[in-house]
C-alpha cells in the first residue's frame, strides 16, 4: 500500500542551500533512491543526484539520510515510520556541487598519492604464486566500491577540514594495508602511513567501520593492524632490536 | 538560482548545515551507558584499593592478585613468596593495578568508548564533534597509546595469575582439594573471561601472524592468528564481560572476608 511521506531535502549549489520539504507518495518496496528518483519526475526536474547500478555496488548514490551516511538505493523506505519526515543531505565532508551530488575529487587525489603495487624486480608477470590464505586477508578490502561514505563519516576531516592534507582517511589507510600485507609487494608502506598518510590521526573510534555498506571490518582488520606494523617499525624497541640481532626485514 | 562554476569559492565549499547533527535516533545513549559502564568501574575500583578486606579463606580479590609484599597475609602471597619485602606497606592493589589498568586504558576497543563517551571526538558516528582542533594519535600524550603491546605482556601474566588464584579456590580452608563454592566458580568464570578479552587483543592478534605477509610459511601461527582472531571479533564484548566479571568477583570475596556473605556454599 502506497502512502505520502514527507521529505526534507538539500537543494543548492555550492555551499550555499536550504532544506525544502517535499510530499511524496512510497510504494511498497521502495528504496530512497526510488522516492528522489519521484521527486525528480514529479515536483523537482532539477534536483541533482548521482546514480548508477540501484543495486549497492557502484557507491554512486551516497548521501545522508536522517543525518546518517548511507546508499540511497540500498536504504528500504519501510525501515521508516510512515509519519517521519526523512532529511535527505548530501555528503558533509565533501564540497557540494549542486544538491545531492558531491565532488569527491579529494578521494581521488588521495588514491593518486598511494604507490601503486610494487612487486619485487625478479619477479614476472605470471610468475606470481601465492597461496589462498596468504591473500584471503587482503581480498576482503577489494570488496570496497568506493562510495567514500567511510571518509565522509571519519570525524578527522569531517570535523577538521584542516586535516585534509595530512590525513588519507580510512578508504585508503585500508588500501596501504591491503598493499603492506600482500605477500609480492615490496614498497615500505609503514614509515609512508604514517608520516604523509596520517595513520596517526584515527583514533579507532569505527565509524568507517559501522556505515561501510559493503561490512568490511575496516578498522580491526586494516587499521589496527597496520598500526600495529608501524609500532613495529617506530615504537617498538624490542622488534627493533630483534632485527637487528636476527637480521630479518620487517 | 546563480549557476557557479569550478572555480567560484561557493563550488569549494560544503553543505552549510548549522546543524550538530541531523540524525533523529537516540545516538547519545550509547556514549551515555559507556561513560556510566566506565565510571561505575573507576569508582569501584578505587574504593576496592584502599580496602583491606581482600583475603577470604580460599578466595582473593582479583584487584588484589598478586600480593607481593611481606604485608600481605600468608595465604594472599603469590606462590608464598613476597618479593617486594616489607618495606612496602600501602595496599597490594596499588602496586600491579597500573599494569592490567594501562592494558585496559591502551586498548583498542576502550580507546574508542571513552574518546567517544568521555572526550566526545566524536560522541557518535556523524555526530560533529565539540573541539576546534584534533591531532589523534600523533603525538604526545596520545601517542603513547602505541605503548599497549608492552601492558599486554603484563596482562598476560596477570591473566595467567588470577587463572592460577581461581584453581586454588577449588581447596576448602584445610587446603584439600574438590571444594565447590560459589565464589570458586565466580573466580574460575572471572578467569577464563580475562583470559578470553586478554588473549584476544589486537596486539596479541598482530604478534602471533598478523605482522606476517606469508601465513602459508607459518601454518601454527597461522593456526593461532586464526583462533585468536576468533576472540578477537568479539573483543568489544569480552571487554565489558570481563570488566564486569572481575568487579563483581573482586567485590564477592571481600563481601565474604567481611562476614556480609556467610551462607554455607559461598
Amino acid at each position: 500500500m502506497g502512502y505520502k511521506a514527507k521529505f526534507r531535502v538539500w537543494r543548492g549549489e555550492g555551499g550555499e542551500g536550504r532544506l525544502e520539504d517535499f510530499t511524496v507518495e512510497v510504494n511498497e518496496g521502495e528504496v530512497v533512491l526510488d522516492v528522489i528518483h519521484r521527486l525528480q519526475a514529479t515536483q523537482a526536474p532539477d534536483l541533482a543526484v548521482r546514480w548508477n547500478c540501484k543495486a549497492g555496488k557502484c557507491g554512486s548514490c551516497s548521501m545522508e539520510i536522517n543525518g546518517k551516511p548511507r546508499l540511497g538505493c540500498m536504504t528500504r523506505m519501510s525501515t521508516f515510520e510512515e509519519s517521519e519526515t526523512i532529511t535527505v543531505t548530501p555528503m558533509r565532508t565533501f564540497p557540494v556541487i549542486k544538491d545531492l551530488v558531491t565532488d569527491v575529487s579529494f578521494n581521488y587525489q588521495k588514491a593518486r598519492e598511494i604507490p601503486s603495487f610494487t612487486p619485487p624486480e625478479d619477479v614476472e608477470p605470471g610468475e606470481y604464486r601465492m597461496q589462498q590464505v596468504d591473500v584471503e586477508r587482503s581480498q576482503e578490502f577489494r570488496k570496497c566500491i568506493e562510495c567514500f561514505m567511510c571518509n565522509n563519516v571519519c570525524h578527522v576531516i569531517r570535523d577538521h577540514e584542516e586535516n585534509k592534507p595530512a590525513f588519507a582517511g580510512p578508504r585508503f589507510l585500508m588500501r596501504i594495508a591491503e598493499l603492506d600485507m600482500h605477500p609480492y609487494d615490496v614498497v615500505d608502506r609503514k614509515e609512508s602511513a604514517q608520516d604523509e598518510h596520517g595513520l596517526g590521526y584515527c583514533n579507532i573510534t569505527k565509524c568507517c567501520t559501522e556505515i561501510c555498506p559493503e561490512h568490511i571490518k575496516i578498522t580491526d582488520n586494516a587499521l589496527i593492524p597496520m598500526k600495529e606494523r608501524v609500532v613495529d617499525r617506530k615504537y617498538d624497541p624490542l622488534v627493533w632490536l630483534g632485527n637487528k640481532i636476527f637480521k630479518r626485514s620487517s | 538560482m546563480t549557476q557557479t562554476t569550478a572555480e567560484t569559492p561557493a563550488r569549494k565549499q560544503r553543505a552549510q548545515l548549522k546543524v550538530r547533527t541531523l540524525r533523529t535516533d537516540r545516538w547519545w545513549l550509547a556514549p551515555a551507558l559507556t561513560f556510566t559502564g566506565l565510571m561505575t568501574f573507576l569508582i569501584y575500583g578505587f574504593w576496592a584499593i584502599f580496602d583491606q578486606s581482600y583475603l577470604a579463606g580460599q578466595y582473593i580479590a582479583p584487584f588484589a592478585s598478586p600480593c607481593l609484599a611481606t604485608s600481605c597475609p600468608e595465604g594472599a602471597r603469590l606462590f608464598g613468596l613476597a618479593p617486594i619485602g616489607d618495606w612496602y606497606t600501602w595496599p597490594p592493589g596499588l602496586l600491579i593495578l597500573g599494569l592490567p589498568g594501562g592494558f585496559r586504558l591502551t586498548c583498542y576497543y576502550y580507546r574508542k568508548s571513552y574518546y567517544r563517551s568521555f572526550w566526545l571526538s566524536p560522541p557518535a558516528c556523524s555526530v560533529a564533534e565539540p573541539h576546534g582542533k584534533y591531532t589523534g594519535e600523533t603525538r604526545l600524550p596520545l601517542i603513547i597509546q602505541n605503548i599497549h603491546r608492552y601492558f599486554f605482556y603484563f596482562a598476560a601474566i596477570i591473566g595467567l595469575i588470577l587463572t592460577y588464584d581461581a584453581v586454588l579456590a577449588f581447596r576448602d580452608k584445610e587446603g584439600n582439594w574438590g571444594h565447590v563454592g560459589l565464589g570458586s566458580i565466580i573466580l574460575l568464570v572471572n578467569a577464563i573471561l580475562i583470559l578470553a578479552y586478554t588473549f584476544g587483543c589486537h596486539s596479541c592478534r598482530h604478534i602471533t601472524a598478523g605482522r606476517l605477509n606469508n601465513f602459508s610459511k607459518h601454518p601454527l601461527r597461522y593456526k593461532a592468528w586464526t583462533f585468536v582472531s576468533k576472540l578477537n571479533a568479539k573483543h568489544q564484548q569480552l571487554a565489558w564481560a570481563s570488566m564486569f566479571s572481575v568487579m563483581i568477583a573482586d567485590l564477592y570475596v571481600r563481601l565474604v572476608a567481611k562476614g556480609i556473605i556467610n551462607f554455607p556454599f559461598a
